[in-house]
């Protein structure tokens, strides 16, 4: 029972960070624009999707560097081609609009990838690989994904505390008119914002594909998660949004044990939603600081 | 105003009796059936429009209710009671009239629930759930409601999908025709495809007068204060969470009722009908119709439906409904009508008067009603 418990515990960790890094992305977006970018689970699919592509030409460390790349060059072309210029859209709009944008980017990768399902070769060994922990076996890829959005999350953490274009997307994320008057170039922010942000799903998107493959519609259900937890978190703060993402994984894990595994997603987000029903604010906000 | 409405109602219905008759005439009477399934869709489009452009409350789950309502007129009347009929209740439910009994496709014969009672059911269920789901949710704004609603319509549809009762990925076939006269049935038959697109024009006509008389009423107008400024509304006396919580179960009842009559049509559903895109799709409808312009909506969406149950739109189907989206919405937000210059004017003045832009900076602004509570708002 000992055995099962940990395999739980670390198929929730495995999803919770990679839900976390997902749902830091929105927090990055909101800050900077304060609206909710639904297109968000796109870009951890297109990083999977563009770095199995590229394998097979380029070594594996190179392919998932050029994924994440372009993947930020696409998340810059996107705020660039439909946000930069809207004067005052409403939160409505703005919505709407991410939601197209997640369709036009899915329809276009089944376009481009056809409705195959795809990963990355495992980074260390292969599928049969495993290490042996506490009794329990996981496979070294799950390493890698604890440690590689471990490492986001003390980077993307550190970057908005001491440098000072992290500082300056602070600045423009409590207060832009304020952040615009002192000179700071306000919209190249905003743009930064999505080149993060997208390169952090691209990212997660690579290391998790051998585990959970990648398919071109996987976004929609990461996108749902990440919000979850971004949500959970109480928009807007990074360290609250890894604890929603650890929470969310192991509830996903350990339900399985419980309820058929169809209703994975649903149990999930049932008690998510009980959750945003009773403290519509979040869980952690409070208790941190500074925003992101 | 009152004569008005009828007039608008009665235009219509004479354009939907032109179109039948030029289908006809014209050798294209299969070209009925695609219209009459639009016309099921528009009705719970309609709905939608009401509680998006009028009460401002979006909502990423109408689908789901749809469902709710088709699948529990399937599950009610394709479920064979027939093993069970030595049981007390069942007995008596047969005596009543609440089951009943028919052939079913292979001959032999089932026990199962009248339709009507089933219809009854439907709609009764998915209130319920509007209620239940309603209470907190429309308590919510902005990216919360988005969220939540998205969140209850991936709930239905994951129990659609992963229920073997409910056929999982297959849905439910078989479902009998809904009988409305002695020989007038809604059923998908070739034989009745005339008499079945009057009666969904003509329910959808009926919806439709339902709802401009409430967005003409008092109530119509509350509703427009909460859009505008739902503090404001409700400081001027009007009680914003129970008028919100009404129209959002208004919306879904009027989504079940469709739900039942399309799947009554079609003989079945299936778990696509529950999806997100499916309800993505109507939220797409509603914003090109213009948000608030039921008769905007209702041409759209009677458009846009027919076109992609033609399959003009082929494997791009998602991807039309997906430009649509963000076209509309950077270019046209308040519906393509406003394009045209007439039009123009009178949009212009009602978006300043519902949100003034702030100056300037080009930030996103945030309306009152549909803004999220946002940490360290205050310092704008």
């Amino acid at each position: 029972m000992s055995e099962l418990f940990f395999q739980y515990l670390m198929a929730g960790l495995t999803y919770g960070m990679i839900y976390a890094v997902v749902g830091i992305g929105f927090n990055i977006i909101y800050n900077a624009t304060g609206v909710i970018n639904f297109a968000q689970g796109e870009f951890a699919m297109l990083g999977g999707m563009i770095a199995v592509s590229l394998v097979g030409a380029v070594p594996l460390p190179v392919a998932i560097a050029g994924a994440v790349l372009a993947t930020m060059a696409i998340g810059a072309l996107i705020e660039i081609a439909f946000f930069r210029w809207l004067s005052g859209p409403s939160v409505l709009r703005m919505i709407v609009i991410t939601i197209g944008l997640s369709i036009l980017i899915r329809e276009a990768a089944l376009l481009v990838w056809g409705q195959q399902v795809r990963a990355l070769p495992y980074f260390t060994g292969d599928e049969v690989a495993s290490l042996s922990i506490g009794g329990a076996r996981m496979s070294p890829q799950v390493l890698w994904t604890v440690g590689t959005c471990g490492a986001m999350v003390v980077l993307v953490t550190g970057f908005f505390r001491w440098t000072t274009a992290g500082k300056q997307m602070r600045a423009c994320a409590s207060n832009r008119v304020a952040a615009s008057l002192c000179g700071l170039p306000t919209r190249n922010l905003v743009t930064l914002s999505f080149v993060l942000s997208a390169g952090m799903g691209a990212l997660a998107g690579c290391v998790v594909s051998p585990i959970t493959y990648t398919q071109y519609n996987v976004g929609t259900g990461l996108a749902i998660k990440g919000f979850t937890v971004a949500i959970l978190g109480g928009l807007g703060s990074s360290l609250a949004a890894v604890a929603a993402g650890l929470v969310l994984g192991q509830l996903e894990a350990f339900s399985v044990s419980l309820l058929p595994s169809a209703y994975k997603d649903s149990v999930s987000i049932a008690v998510l939603l009980a959750i945003l029903f009773v403290r519509p604010t979040g869980f952690f906000a409070a208790r941190v600081a500074y925003r992101p | 105003m009152r004569s008005h409405r009828h007039v608008q109602v009665g235009a219509f219905m004479a354009v939907a009796v032109a179109a039948q008759l030029l289908a006809v005439y014209s050798g294209k009477a299969f070209l009925l059936t695609q219209l009459t399934m639009s016309a099921y869709y528009t009705l719970a489009v309609i709905a939608l429009s009401l509680l998006m452009g009028h009460a401002g409350q979006i909502s990423l789950g109408h689908a789901g209710f749809f469902a709710v309502g088709g699948y529990t007129s399937a599950v009610l009347t394709t479920l064979d009671l027939s093993p069970r009929r030595n049981e007390e209740i069942v007995g008596v439910l047969a005596r009543v009239g609440v089951l009943v009994e028919r052939a079913e496709l292979y001959g032999g014969q089932v026990l199962v629930v009248h339709p009507w009672v089933a219809f009854l059911c439907a709609v009764a269920l998915s209130v319920t759930l509007a209620f239940a789901v309603g209470i907190p949710v429309m308590k919510l704004k902005g990216h919360y409601l988005a969220m939540a609603t998205l969140g209850v319509g991936t709930i239905i549809f994951s129990v659609a999908l992963g229920t073997t009762w409910l056929g999982a990925a297959d849905g439910i076939s078989g479902v009998p025709a809904f009988p409305l006269l002695r020989n007038l049935g809604v059923a998908g038959g070739a034989s009745e495809r005339v008499a079945n697109y009057y009666v969904a024009f003509g329910l959808l006509a009926l919806g439709m007068l339902l709802l401009l008389n409430l967005v003409q009423s008092r109530t119509g107008r509350a509703l427009r204060a909460i859009h505008g400024a739902e503090d404001a509304a409700s400081a001027m006396g009007i009680d914003v969470a129970s008028l919100k919580l009404r129209t959002f179960v208004l919306s879904a009842a009027l989504a079940a009722v469709a739900g039942v009559f399309l799947t009554h049509l079609n003989g079945g559903i299936g778990p696509s009908e529950a999806s997100i895109m499916k309800s993505v799709k109507y939220v797409a409808i509603v914003a090109v119709g213009g948000m608030g312009s039921l008769w905007g909506t209702l041409g759209t969406s009677l458009a846009l439906s027919f076109f992609s149950l033609r399959g003009w739109f082929g494997a791009f189907d998602d991807a039309v409904f997906g430009l649509i989206l963000v076209a509309v919405m950077l270019f046209a937000p308040d519906g393509v009508l406003t394009l045209l210059p007439a039009r123009a004017a009178a949009s212009r003045s009602r978006r300043t008067r519902a949100a003034p832009a702030p100056e300037g900076d080009g930030g996103y602004e945030l309306p009152v009603a549909l803004a999220g509570q946002r940490p360290g708002e205050e310092g704008r």
